[in-house]
């Protein structure tokens, strides 16, 4: 009843009947939701709603804090492994799905290092190798041309925006299956969000995305899917547009036409 | 209202300011004189060192051995014993340290038995050096037999230091936002990889900090270095480290007497000729120097190495 067969695209993940507890406070409420293959499904809700503990879930960022506590599973698609099986490896987990942060984070390292990093730490030593993935990774990010002459400056001689940029080409240079945005634009101006959603529109032809937003607007630009989150509940989830436009909840309704939130 | 009330109001304004800005001033003068006093004070101490001591720091001053005549006598002994005393305890404190410190913040569980060390790590920086002193000769002295010796007395300091270089380490990587953090793990990092390629460096030079702090504290230690036994009149020096024989490395310095800086000066200043007050004077200014030169490379290092760190 939640979430209706929205399509017959393929699915790449699947949340199941998810629950997440901080110490003994129950965050998140039998969560189910599918996430289609190179679309991108966004997460809108108000404040403390879960949304970014459900998204942090994915790559078991969780795992670095005690007294966090997964119950149900998250599979990933097509070899079914459950990313919240204490047997994976969160370190496996990372590896497949990659994450772009609220504030831009860039390593006190250069342009070049921090996009090379993830590769790095997979052993990659072959300068070759790494300098194609880089200039791969950043021409997929729509930041090569700005800073080809400059990859060994310092990241954080760069503007917010193209910090930002350069996150997602460090997330995307280890080619995961899944990339995972956290309200990538809340500490951008608007022209740099709009470069970081265009970005997004790009990306998705090429992997499955996705994002928590509190921009609402943001949510019904860039996505194709939407889940409405409410107090730790997955309350409606269907085509963007479908959610937008007549949504079936009342307080999914309620939240996007502004009577709270 | 009318514009005389109105100014009124603006003139009651005007001396209700005034009359707090006056407490500004009050401040100011008692801060003011609260600085002056500390600086005035450690500036007379200063300068009455270097009016006693000045004319005895000519070079003969470092290489000569003490003696009984005044004039002829040195702090060769004293500073090669403390620099191979620093040695030891830098050796062993600072692997020691840094280790304890980056377990403690990205390693530990969080639970009582690390609440318990991590308590305990920061009153052990509080217990007098003395108490280190006692622990060491009952320790080092008689229960391991390494003797009244350069290893001895470079484990003593070396344990005394070792709280001030766990803090240091531990508020050094404290300062890492967790973003850092949780942007390498996301990428596939293991945690020794984290520490590795982002705390230590980020990190360092806040560490560095701690563990030249922590050497200027050792250096200048007296107690606890009189309570392991050392000599305070040395005429020789330890066997030197490289020898012309195969294999050339030596470690019988570790098993040398020894003397340091501040007990030559303890030695000098408990004579009654003035001039050995004098020489006393000369050595606390070497000393003083030493301790500052270090500082000094502290703050030289910090400002160095956070140019590239930004967050």
């Amino acid at each position: 009843m939640l979430h209706p067969p929205v399509t017959n695209l393929p699915i790449k993940a699947e949340v199941r009947n998810f629950n997440f507890f901080y110490g003994n406070f129950h965050a998140l409420k039998n969560v189910n939701l599918p996430l289609c293959e190179k679309k991108v499904t966004a997460m809108i809700g108000p404040s403390g709603c879960g949304k970014s503990t459900l998204l942090r879930s994915f790559n078991r960022m969780h795992d670095l804090y005690p007294g966090n506590r997964y119950e149900g599973a998250i599979v990933l698609h097509p070899d079914q492994t459950n990313l919240l099986d204490p047997r994976v490896d969160p370190i496996e987990v990372r590896m497949r799905l990659s994450m772009v942060f609220q504030k831009p984070n860039p390593f006190p390292k250069s342009i070049y290092e921090n996009v090379a990093y993830g590769l790095r730490v997979r052993g990659i030593k072959k300068r070759s190798i790494l300098d194609d993935k880089v200039e791969e990774a950043l021409t997929s990010a729509a930041l090569w041309h700005e800073v080809k002459h400059r990859l060994k400056d310092m990241a954080f001689a760069l503007s917010g925006g193209q910090q930002q940029r350069m996150c997602i080409a460090r997330a995307l240079a280890t080619a995961p299956e899944i990339l995972l945005f956290d309200e990538p634009t809340s500490a951008l101006d608007p022209i740099a969000t709009g470069s970081i959603e265009e970005l997004i529109n790009e990306l998705k032809h090429q992997i499955t995305i996705l994002i928590v937003t509190h921009n609402m607007q943001q949510a019904a630009r860039v996505s194709d899917f939407t889940a409405y989150m409410y107090l730790g509940e997955l309350i409606e989830f269907g085509n963007t547009n479908e959610i937008f436009i007549k949504p079936r909840d009342k307080r999914t309704e309620d939240y996007i036409t502004g009577r709270f939130g | 209202m009318s514009s005389s009330s109105s100014s009124l109001q603006t003139a009651r304004l005007r001396t209700e300011i005034k009359r707090r800005r006056r407490w500004d001033l009050v401040f100011i003068v008692i801060g003011i004189f609260a600085l002056l006093l500390g600086l005035m004070t450690l500036a007379t101490l200063f300068i009455d060192m270097l009016i006693d001591g000045w004319e005895r720091l000519h070079p003969e001053f470092f290489t000569s051995f003490p003696s009984r005549r005044a004039a002829h006598a040195g702090i060769l002994s004293a500073w090669v014993g403390s620099l191979a005393v620093m040695v030891v305890t830098g050796t062993v404190a600072i692997p020691l340290g840094v280790a304890t410190g980056i377990w403690l913040e990205e390693y530990a569980p969080r639970h009582w038995v690390t609440n318990v060390i991590e308590i305990n790590i920061n009153n052990l920086a509080g217990v007098p050096s003395i108490i280190f002193g006692l622990l060491a000769l009952g320790l080092f002295v008689y229960s391991f037999n390494l003797g009244q010796s350069i290893r001895t007395a470079g484990l003593t300091l070396a344990l005394l230091i070792l709280p001030v270089m766990i803090v240091g380490t531990r508020e050094a990587i404290r300062s890492i936002p967790q973003s850092i953090r949780e942007g390498a793990y996301a990428l596939g990092a293991t945690r020794w990889q984290t520490v590795q390629h982002h705390i230590l460096p980020y990190s360092l030079p806040g560490i560095l900090t701690g563990v030249i702090i922590g050497m200027a504290r050792a250096i200048g230690e007296t107690a606890p270095i009189i309570t392991i036994g050392a000599l305070t009149f040395i005429a020789f020096l330890p066997p030197p480290p490289i020898t012309d024989a195969p294999p050339f490395l030596s470690f019988e310095w570790l098993e040398a007497p020894f003397t340091v800086m501040p007990i030559q000066i303890f030695n000098w200043t408990s004579r009654p000729e003035s001039a050995f007050q004098h020489n006393a004077a000369a050595a606390g200014l070497v000393l003083v120097a030493m301790t500052l030169i270090m500082n000094g490379l502290a703050i030289l290092l910090r400002y160095r190495l956070r140019k590239n760190i930004k967050w």
